[in-house]
């Protein structure tokens, strides 16, 4: 149903040594929404998404999927279930082609344990891979090395992997970094795209873009929960002001 | 690179490289089938393939799934014993005994992989010499068992009637092909394997295991189940060796079997399917035609093996791909 939490962490708090990138933060992700994550760098936004998909476990609190508590899940589950994430920095496999990243992440929902019938003779899961690269808009660039892309198209093939698990629950994190203004363009309409479909969260930097686009917002401050509501309630928020002191107007 | 100064051959070479791709292991298995009248004798020619087939095995971890293993000879050596073992004391016909020692291999291949695999870089590679040279240990002192330092003798695979056709291992030609159906039967099974979706796996996990994890791969049964693979292949040689030989030296467990496999894959090509082929059979040929004319062989080969890891780090296959298929 949409509009019920689909993804919700309780009283998470996660420590490196003793420094503490997240403390006591819950929040709730409603199914269908596109939620922005936003907070100066160093906030704890990239900290909070690796325990949201899997990738670290939380120090405190637990983590809830569909109702299910899957804290502590080993990470290779979290796709399986239907969370997967666009890395912040570029992370593919670089000697791959374009459309083999793409189809070794398909894979991965479907084939898993074929250890002996030939990967070519998997039509639907070749298909299916250039299908998402279509969809991101890297089509011509399928034979290509990813190492060889150009950073944007990289971004692109980022999110192509992270659809292929056919997610219930998108994050993607600061997928415009270092985008030309075209580039922002076309991909906050991909953006669009997909969560017109699923449930995105999204962290960004650039106020204007997630005022745009997001149906609710959370602040994120020194690893803390600082304030959440629409884009409206979070322009108007004195305390999200003084911390983007200047830019809040934005 | 520097190979691709040569005078380039254009599409005609491609379209072979093309080919013989898409038929590897045809194209192997032919290779193969004319070897021994191209080698200056015949015992020569099943090193090749004993050896061979040992960097196929070593190539399926290191090559395809990204870990350096310096531990390889305890597999060689654990096919080579467990065969010998089963035929010199207990009587076991060969074609049963080489069943068992790339079993014993894949049993031991289980315990080594299964330990090394929790640590990763520079700490598994010592973690798989470490293994390795306590199975070297148990080996040598075991000596009713083994034969210890004096190796294991009296391996003799002798005649055996297969359906009423008379196979007999002492002639040399009979005792090449024999080996050689079942290195190109483990060929074909690498092949099946590194084509299927499994395979693709290996490589998403040498690439780049985050994000391997991330797609919902199980980083660490993937490289579990490549170091036993990889254990069995190395151990089907090694019993190979067990019965190509009659006996088993006990430097078939040595840290420098090893570091031979490392060398000779990283010389042939690695992550390909014929460089470590190929990269054995030069290095046994350079070793035979060598030490004709000096002690020094390992001299001339280190020598060549840095010039390639130097100028052609993508191997002797890796530069001649490049030349056909710029
Ligand atoms: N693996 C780690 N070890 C130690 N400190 C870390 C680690 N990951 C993140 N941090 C620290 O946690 C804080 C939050 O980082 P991060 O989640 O990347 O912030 P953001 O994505 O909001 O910019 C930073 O101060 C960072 O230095
Ligand atoms: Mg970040």
């Amino acid at each position: 149903m949409t509009g019920e939490v689909i993804l919700a962490a309780e009283h998470v708090g996660k420590r490196f040594g003793r420094f503490v990138a997240l403390n006591d933060v819950s929040i709730g992700f409603r199914r269908g929404r596109l939620t922005s994550v936003i907070g100066p760098n160093g906030a704890g936004k990239t900290t909070f998404f690796n325990i949201v998909s899997g990738a670290l476990a939380p120090s405190e609190g637990r983590i809830r999927f569909d109702g299910n508590d899957i804290t502590g899940l080993a990470q290779h589950h979290f796709a399986r279930l239907g969370i997967a994430k666009s890395f912040q920095i570029t992370n593919v496999f670089p000697w791959l082609t374009v459309l083999e990243n793409v189809r070794v992440a398909v894979q991965a929902l479907h084939a898993r344990f074929d250890i002996w019938r030939p990967r070519a003779r998997h039509r639907d899961l070749t298909e299916r891979a250039a299908h998402l690269l279509d969809l991101v808009g890297l089509h011509g660039q399928r034979e290509r090395q990813a190492a060889n892309l150009a950073h944007g198209e990289q971004r692109s093939l980022e999110i192509a992997m992270a659809l292929a698990c056919e997610p219930k629950l998108l994050l993607l994190d600061e997928p415009t970094a270092g985008m030309s203004p075209e580039e922002t363009k076309s991909m906050v309409a991909l953006i669009l795209r997909l969560a017109a479909k699923r449930t995105v969260v999204l962290v960004e930097h650039k106020m204007k873009l997630v005022m745009g686009i997001s149906d609710h917002i959370v602040v994120l401050h020194h690893g803390e929960l600082l304030a959440q509501g629409s884009p409206d309630e979070i322009r108007a928020n004195p305390e999200v002001r003084l911390v983007y002191l200047g830019q809040a107007a934005a | 690179m520097t190979a691709g100064h040569l005078v380039l051959p254009g599409t005609r070479g491609r379209r072979l490289v093309d080919a013989i791709a898409r038929h590897r292991v045809a194209a192997a298995v032919a290779g193969l089938l004319v070897l021994p009248w191209v080698m200056p004798y015949q015992a020569l020619a099943v090193n090749v393939l004993v050896y061979g087939l040992y960097a196929v095995g070593f190539n399926l971890l290191y090559g395809y799934t990204g870990l350096l293993s310096f531990g390889h000879a305890a597999f060689f050596g654990a096919g080579a014993y467990g065969c010998g073992i089963a035929i010199s004391r207990f009587g076991v016909p060969w074609p049963p005994a080489l069943i068992i020692g790339t079993a014993f291999a894949g049993a031991l291949g289980a315990v080594i992989g299964g330990l090394a695999i929790r640590t990763r870089g520079i700490y598994f590679a010592m973690v798989t010499l470490a293994l390795a040279q306590c199975v070297y240990a148990i080996f040598y002192q075991w000596v009713s068992l083994t034969g210890g330092e004096n190796g294991l003798r009296g391996v003799n695979a002798g005649r055996l009637l297969l359906f009423g056709w008379q196979l007999d291992l002492i002639d040399p030609t009979t005792k090449y092909y024999v080996v050689l159906v079942f290195v190109a039967l483990a060929l074909w099974l690498v092949s099946r394997v590194l084509d299927s979706p499994f395979g693709a796996v290996l490589e998403a996990v040498r690439e780049n295991e985050t994000r391997a994890r991330a797609c919902g791969y199980d980083v660490r049964a993937t490289k579990f189940l490549s170091f036993v693979l990889s254990a069995l292949v190395c151990g089907l040689a090694g019993s190979l060796m067990a019965i190509h030989l009659s006996v088993v030296p006990i430097d078939t467990l040595n840290y420098t079997t090893s570091g031979l496999v490392v060398m000779m894959t990283l010389l042939g090509g690695m992550g390909t399917f014929f460089g470590p082929f190929i990269g054995a059979g030069f290095f046994v040929v350079v070793e035979d035609v060598t030490t004709l004319y000096t002690d020094h062989w390992q001299l001339v080969v280190g020598t060549i093996f840095m010039v390639f890891v130097l100028f052609f780090p993508r191997g002797i296959w890796g530069v001649i791909l490049q030349w056909l298929r710029p």
